[in-house]
């Protein structure tokens, strides 16, 4: 007898995994792999770019992960993992054929609706790139809708490049500024090596209007928040993507909360202006 | 609509005249009996308070004999003992180191079980027999707001917790107006007690002295007033009534503890960065002790687990505490590892976001967290402390 | 066909805004325009250092040889940005090697002429230390930055 939760109803079981087999993976790096999966039964669910969901492995567990796919492609649905734990390593192990469970989709989203007639800069650090991309797909099919766009890419070095051809074909669009740098490179690598805020400065927005999506490690989100309201946006524009170990999804079980926020629910994606005096405390 | 969630707990009807809700008679011990019986005639499992153990503790109850007659208790900061009373009194102790949230959400409990099959795997409908309908008996004013305050958590806007919902839709509830507060009690402050709130089938207060011993019960829902009719019962007069006041009025002016909550959510807010913390970490032993009994406490972990050949899988609810190492991660690192921010994460959150989370604030003044605490970490203090490290 | 000379270049450089004409005057005469094909050293570790360079296209890295690893490249130089600091203080010697990886158009100040120019004129030589010391704090941070290297699993 199976629990009677239909896919692509309203979670009335919101703890229940929905099956979803993995059709397609791909190894980005050497610890990062894209999934590409779709249900068993039923409909997709339907993701906003920047939400997440809960992703299961039969038996081992769950971790929340962003989608990183087209958000306007019902299916398959994609997940760019990166295994750090025993979960995600669990999940980059998965090949086409392995049935996983998903729950979701969770969390507020980027609101690409709400940033049209705006600048837009994108700024990815790392793993954050993945969650980003939902977003730039956005831009790039409703791309007269935006103002100016520029691509803030980071990464530790030139191997860990998230989706490094797709960057490629975006740096040679005319109609978007991609600037990628690394934090140490090796003497093949022919791009600009610092940090990822070194690149803000450099690009072209306007200040008064532009908005700006950040997702990265906190200490980056940080201090590219920070650069970004110094160069003049306001906090209520930088939307930053945060991360916190959620266990339910559902802002039931208490661990994601940062202050009064569920991470879960009321974000991942706040804007600077709702958490960045969180932020700055220590250990909150 | 009781303001308690989206469970309309008391069934109030509006404007119905005597002999119905908030109608108020008078029963003796044996009429207390009858109530636990016809609770347990009507398929109730009766759960009360009962003495074990040097404490008092919630367990089954069949007859009033099963109650802590004559039981009293002292409790300061990191002390708890039983003590006997000069009277005969019932329910004559403040909260116990148990809450009914061990009923409403318990320590443990199942949320799924899976199965490998063909198709990767099949979820299986939880194999648990039905929850059998709860009686709690002598809820205390805390205790109830305590239980109002879950039903927010649990049962509010947004998702709910299925098991909590079954589970708590079905209980009936006779709340206890208090009489005997606690050196740690502190519901007067937190506007929670000592007469119970909304959200009751039935409240008793006892009246207890040389001449009598007597429960006023106030009915509060259909349900209770369909129950009373197999109570014996006369109908309460207006000494009983003023009986019942003098009660309630001794209670609240002995109370052990007092919190000012005036701008307390916008002082925490402040407070962040005061030495305070470092104060009260180095006595705090993140032992955990205090979240495991706060009634309004709902942290759990959620875990998954399966057997040795990885063909059946669980997904388990438990209660966790903020004040584990482990508890607040970002990536694979954890992002509370002194004891200062664990403790501040919950004091604060008790105090502070809890009312921004919820509407109300998350303590109800039951002074648990009071007297568990091995080192007698008193919470009415720390918010003083910090007060008045402002102030100088 | 405008033919940019110098002084022009400099006036126009956001890190010399500012300055009074005579100075720029005479930064420019302490100048002067060089070009590396890509691969080229600007300078090398060891080296004695008297110039720095504002590189006005391509750009530079700033590396070095890490024995058992190979090359490491810990920073750029891109167009508009400065590069070559040691000349500044003793020993007034290159800390590492800084080679195009473009072909780079470059404006190299002599830094021999500077310094004597800084120690002449203090009213000039705090005007130039300001915009170095801008410049420093900046780089230090992005350094910081990376030494907590946050992408770290």
């Amino acid at each position: 007898m199976t629990i009677a939760a239909l896919p692509g109803t309203p979670l009335r079981e919101p703890m229940v995994p929905f099956r979803y087999r993995v059709r397609s993976r791909r190894r980005e790096t050497h610890d990062v792999v894209t999934l590409a999966l779709e249900p068993l039964h039923g409909p997709p669910l339907r993701a906003r770019p920047g939400q997440f969901n809960m992703v299961y492995a039969f038996g081992i567990g769950e971790v929340p992960v962003s989608v990183s796919g087209d958000s306007s492609v019902e299916s398959p649905i994609v997940h760019t993992i990166r295994a750090a734990g025993l979960v995600t390593r669990a999940l980059c192990e998965s090949h086409p054929g392995t049935v996983l469970g998903l729950r979701g989709p969770f969390g507020t989203d980027w609101a690409m609706g709400s940033a049209d007639g705006h600048d837009l800069l994108i700024v990815g650090g790392g793993i954050g790139v993945a969650p980003l991309r939902p977003a730039i797909y956005a831009v790039l099919a409703r791309r007269e809708h935006y103002g100016r766009v520029s691509v803030l890419i980071g990464a530790r070095s030139p191997a860990d490049l998230l989706f490094a051809t797709e960057l490629q074909n975006w740096r040679s669009r005319f109609d978007l500024d991609v600037r990628v740098t690394v934090d140490v490179a090796d003497g093949r690598w022919r791009g600009p090596v610092g940090v990822v805020t070194e690149l803000i400065p450099r690009s072209f927005f306007d200040p008064r209007s532009a908005v700006a999506l950040v997702c990265g490690p906190e200490i980056m989100i940080r201090f590219a928040a920070r650069s970004l309201v110094d160069q003049g946006l306001s906090p209520a524009n930088v939307r930053v993507s945060l991360e916190r170990n959620m266990k339910c999804g559902v802002a039931l079980c208490g661990h994601c909360q940062l202050g009064p926020e569920f991470v879960c629910r009321d974000g991942p994606i706040f804007t600077y202006a709702q958490v960045g005096h969180l932020l700055a405390i220590r250990e909150v | 609509m009781s303001p308690a969630g989206t469970i309309d707990l008391a069934r109030r009807r509006e404007g119905q005249p005597a002999m119905g809700l908030g109608s108020r008679v008078m029963i003796d011990p044996g009429g207390l009996q009858a109530l636990i019986d016809a609770l347990r005639g009507a398929g109730y499992r009766v759960i009360g308070p009962r003495v074990r153990g040097g404490a008092i503790v919630l367990d089954d109850v069949t007859t009033t004999a099963d109650l802590p007659a004559g039981w009293g208790d002292e409790q300061e900061g990191g002390r708890y003992r039983l003590k006997r009373r000069d009277d005969n009194a019932l329910f004559g102790f403040a909260a116990g180191p148990q809450s009914w949230k061990r009923y409403l959400f318990p320590p443990r409990s199942l949320l799924w079980r899976a199965r490998r099959d063909g198709q990767g795997f099949e979820v299986l409908a939880e194999a648990a027999p039905p929850a059998v309908p709860m009686a709690f008996l002598g809820v205390r004013a805390c205790e109830l707001a305590a239980i109002r305050i879950q039903d927010r958590v649990f049962a509010g806007d947004g998702f709910s917790d299925r098991g909590y919902r079954e589970r708590r839709e079905r209980v009936f509830l006779v709340a206890l107006n208090c009489g005997s507060p606690g050196g740690t009690c502190f519901c007067a402050s937190m506007g929670t007690g000592p007469a119970a709130g909304p959200g009751f089938d039935f409240a008793l207060t006892e009246l207890v002295d040389r001449d009598r011993h007597e429960f006023c019960l106030e009915v509060g829902s259909d349900r209770g007033e369909e129950l009373l009719a197999a109570i014996p019962s006369r109908p309460a007069g207006p000494e009983d009534e003023a009986a019942v006041h003098r009660v309630l009025e001794g209670a609240a002016a002995r109370m052990g503890r007092s919190l000012e909550t005036a701008g307390i959510k916008e002082l925490l807010y402040r407070s962040y960065g005061s030495p305070r913390w470092d104060q009260v970490a180095a006595r705090c032993l993140a032992c955990g002790n205090c979240t495991m009994a706060c009634p309004t406490c709902f942290c759990h972990a959620v875990e998954d687990a399966s057997d040795l050949e990885g063909q059946t899988a669980e997904r388990w609810q438990s209660w966790d505490t903020c004040f584990s190492l482990d508890f607040a991660r970002v990536g694979t690192g954890r992002v509370r590892n002194s004891v200062l921010s664990r403790y501040r994460q919950w004091l604060t959150h008790k105090l502070a976001t809890w009312i921004d989370q919820f509407g109300t604030s998350g303590c109800v003044g039951c002074g648990r967290c009071i007297t568990w605490c091995p080192v007698g970490i008193d919470i009415t203090e720390e918010v003083r402390a910090i007060r008045r490290g402002e102030e100088s | 066909m405008r033919i940019d000379t110098l002084e022009v270049l400099l006036r126009e450089h956001p890190f010399f805004r500012g300055l009074d004409e005579p100075d720029i005057e005479f930064i420019a005469g302490c100048g002067h325009n060089v070009v590396f094909e890509s691969g080229a050293y600007l300078f090398r570790e060891g080296e004695e250092a008297n110039q720095l360079f504002i590189v006005r296209r391509g750009r530079v890295a700033l590396e070095i040889d890490v024995p058992g690893r190979g090359l490491v490249v810990i920073d750029t130089a891109g167009e508009g940005e400065v590069i070559g600091f040691s000349w500044l203080f003793p020993p007034y010697r290159y800390q590492f090697d800084a080679r195009a990886i473009e072909p780079v158009g470059a404006v190299a100040l002599d830094g021999v002429c500077l310094r004597g120019k800084c120690e002449e004129d203090s009213k000039l030589g705090y005007e130039l230390m300001k915009r170095f010391a801008s410049i420093l704090l900046r780089r230090m941070q992005s350094a910081r930055l990376r030494l907590i290297d946050v992408y770290r699993p």
